[in-house]
């Protein structure tokens, strides 16, 4: 009898001490994310000042700014929503409302997941063999644009599948009831209801995309860029011009990257500064992101 | 007969943009496999294969070059392996903790935020491990070098728990309740029931996100390229300096290579050699991740 109640005390005591082993390794991460948001900001926080924003990069640590990144990031970013948005939206509305369940179909499917896991320098590479010297657009912003398009299009297509697949099928049927045709039960229907799972899906890829270096650095964006792309609109006709699509340019982790790689101190602060801004881009779309999540799932109850 | 109006037309065109959309995932591949082919056929014309395969020192840019994959290769593996060590242990505790203990109100508040851990740029990562904790860890370890395999590795690792955690923890939750309560029944507790019977049940659900976690770590570029040097070094000790296959990419696509020339394409031979690596995991991932579908 002593025994077994030992027993039960020493299973007990393995129980109860795996509750704290379990929740101590998952703050693991969490501290290790802020322990890295506290090194940043306590490193970089000095730099950040309106001149740090209106600068373009300098050999002199004090005199640099992140001017050019910053409008770098968001061209390419412009780019990229306008490319991958409605090819990825297109695709899981295809997937998920159309597509018979044939060998083809099956084969996409697979295709996206695999898409999904390919190493972003890989797409580097494609845009770099694609864009770059097929297409002949360059190093320029068009060329970072498309290529960070391809790589968060998986993410677009597969948060478009969900939402739409969380719609429950009396909808579809109510409007086929009505007499509605396909596109209009998908236009007037499924693509309302969705839309708050297909933002969040957009702004988080997005998010990936304005962190990623590795295929920006592989099509050859430059690391030292000291003007501004041409501007999208001017005073003489016909105003809005494209020009900038061919401009060579830089982005915030790029430029991040640049300044980390250099043996000064004062040139890694200027990193820290450079990393805690890209963090707030980053955090900030993530927020919206999940607001947005938040928000919709409390609007649409079925 | 049947009447072809203006509405079936554009429902027509409609449904084939469509399809063209979803295609185009297919066109991705298809270039991304043409691309690097076409230019390690390039590259292969000119270096063996066997040359490729068994050369021992990966010196491409040199004026007597060598070409000897296995260098950066083993860079890989070894941060890699350095990285998995880190988060297989963590995300599988992880995952039993937020799946069989935590109250539903803490797993919804911590699993986002475990998610921010992959949305950080990796860039930022970077800056981590070569400023803040290779200085760290030179206390403890006065052999370390500046740049070296470890601390890329430990922060790989835990960049990504929350692949290997998100995706076990599915399939943990997938395991059903009732296999659960006959181990209560038998007077199990809930270490016993996650360990000896939740994890068993749960097992090619868990070993596809180590899957996912080993291909997403082979992938990685930017810490490796800022904190682990850029000195191929056919090595397993994770004290020195290493350079992996991303980070030699990266590296040459910083410097100013030719277009055409044998140094432009290794990029491309790199990239292939990489693609293949993460494909043969994602594949046998994606093969473990159908069957735990349809298990239950």
């Amino acid at each position: 009898m002593e025994d077994i109640k030992k027993r039960i005390a020493h299973i007990k005591f393995w129980n109860g001490l795996f509750q704290v082993v379990g929740l101590l390794s998952t703050f693991v991460g969490l501290v290790l994310l802020f322990t890295l948001m506290a090194d940043l900001f306590t490193d970089g926080a000095p730099r950040l000042s309106y001149k740090f924003f209106t600068s373009f990069p300098s050999r002199f640590a004090e005199e640099a700014g992140i001017l050019s990144a910053w409008v770098g990031s968001c061209l390419v970013l412009l780019v990229t929503a306008c490319a991958a948005i409605p090819l990825g939206v297109a695709a899981g509305i295809y997937l998920e409302e159309y597509a018979s369940k044939n060998r083809l179909t099956d084969l996409i499917e697979i295709n996206i997941a695999n898409l999904a896991g390919v190493p972003s320098i890989v797409y580097g590479l494609l845009a770099l063999g694609l864009f770059v010297y097929f297409f002949e657009f360059g190093e320029s912003i068009l060329t970072g644009g498309l290529a960070l398009a391809l790589l968060i299009l998986p993410m677009v297509i597969m948060a478009t599948r969900e939402s739409i697949r969380a719609i429950p099928n009396s909808i579809r049927e109510a409007s086929y009831a009505m007499g509605a045709t396909k596109w209009q039960t998908v236009k007037w229907h499924v693509l309302p209801y969705s839309t708050g799972g297909v933002l969040t899906g957009i702004i988080i890829g997005l998010s990936r995309a304005i962190g990623e270096t590795a295929p920006i650095i592989t099509v050859g964006a430059l690391t030292f860029i000291a003007f501004l792309p041409t501007p999208p609109v001017s005073s003489d006709f016909p105003f809005i011009s494209f020009k900038w699509l061919f401009d060579p340019f830089t982005v915030m982790p790029i430029q991040m990257f640049n300044w980390v790689s250099r043996p000064q101190k004062e040139f890694q602060l200027n990193a820290a500064a450079a990393g805690i801004v890209l963090m707030g881009m980053t955090l900030l779309m993530n927020g919206v992101a999940i607001y947005i999540r938040y928000k919709f799932r409390k609007k649409i109850k079925w | 007969m049947k009447k072809v109006t203006p509405q079936k037309v554009r429902e027509r065109v409609i449904e084939a943009i469509l399809f063209l959309s979803a295609l185009s995932s297919i066109l991705i591949t298809v270039s991304i496999v043409f691309i690097l082919c076409y230019e390690s056929w390039g590259f292969f014309k000119e270096v063996s294969v066997i040359e490729f395969l068994t050369e021992k020192d990966w010196m491409p840019l040199f004026a007597n070059p060598k070409f000897g994959i296995l260098p950066l290769v083993m860079g890989t593996l070894l941060t890699t392996g350095i990285a998995l060590i880190v988060a297989l242990p963590l995300g599988i505790l992880v995952a039993v903790y937020l799946s069989e203990y935590a109250p539903h109100k803490i797993r919804e508040i911590i699993k986002p935020v475990l998610e921010l851990l992959a949305a950080v740029p990796t860039v930022v990562y970077g800056y981590f491990a070569l400023l803040f904790l290779t200085p760290i860890l030179q206390k403890f370890l006065p052999d370390l070098s500046g740049f070296n395999a470890l601390s890329p590795g430990v922060i790989m690792g835990i960049m990504i728990i929350p692949y290997v955690s998100s995706v076990s923890e599915d399939a943990m939750i997938a395991v059903p309740m009732h296999i659960r309560e006959g181990s209560y029944a038998m007077g199990a507790t809930k270490l016993q029931t996650a360990f000896k019977v939740v994890i068993p049940s749960a097992f090619s659900g868990i070993a596809a996100a180590f899957i996912i976690g080993i291909s997403r770590a082979i992938g990685e570029t930017m810490v490796v390229s800022i904190a682990a040097g850029g000195m191929p070094n056919l090595t397993l000790n994770p004290l020195e300096s290493v350079q992996t296959l991303t980070a030699y990419i990266v590296q040459v696509s910083l410097g100013d290579v030719p277009h055409g020339t044998v140094e432009y394409r290794t990029i491309f031979a790199a990239g292939m050699t990489l693609f293949l690596m993460t494909l043969g995991f994602n594949i046998v991932g994606f093969w473990l991740r159908k069957r735990i579908r349809e298990v239950y």
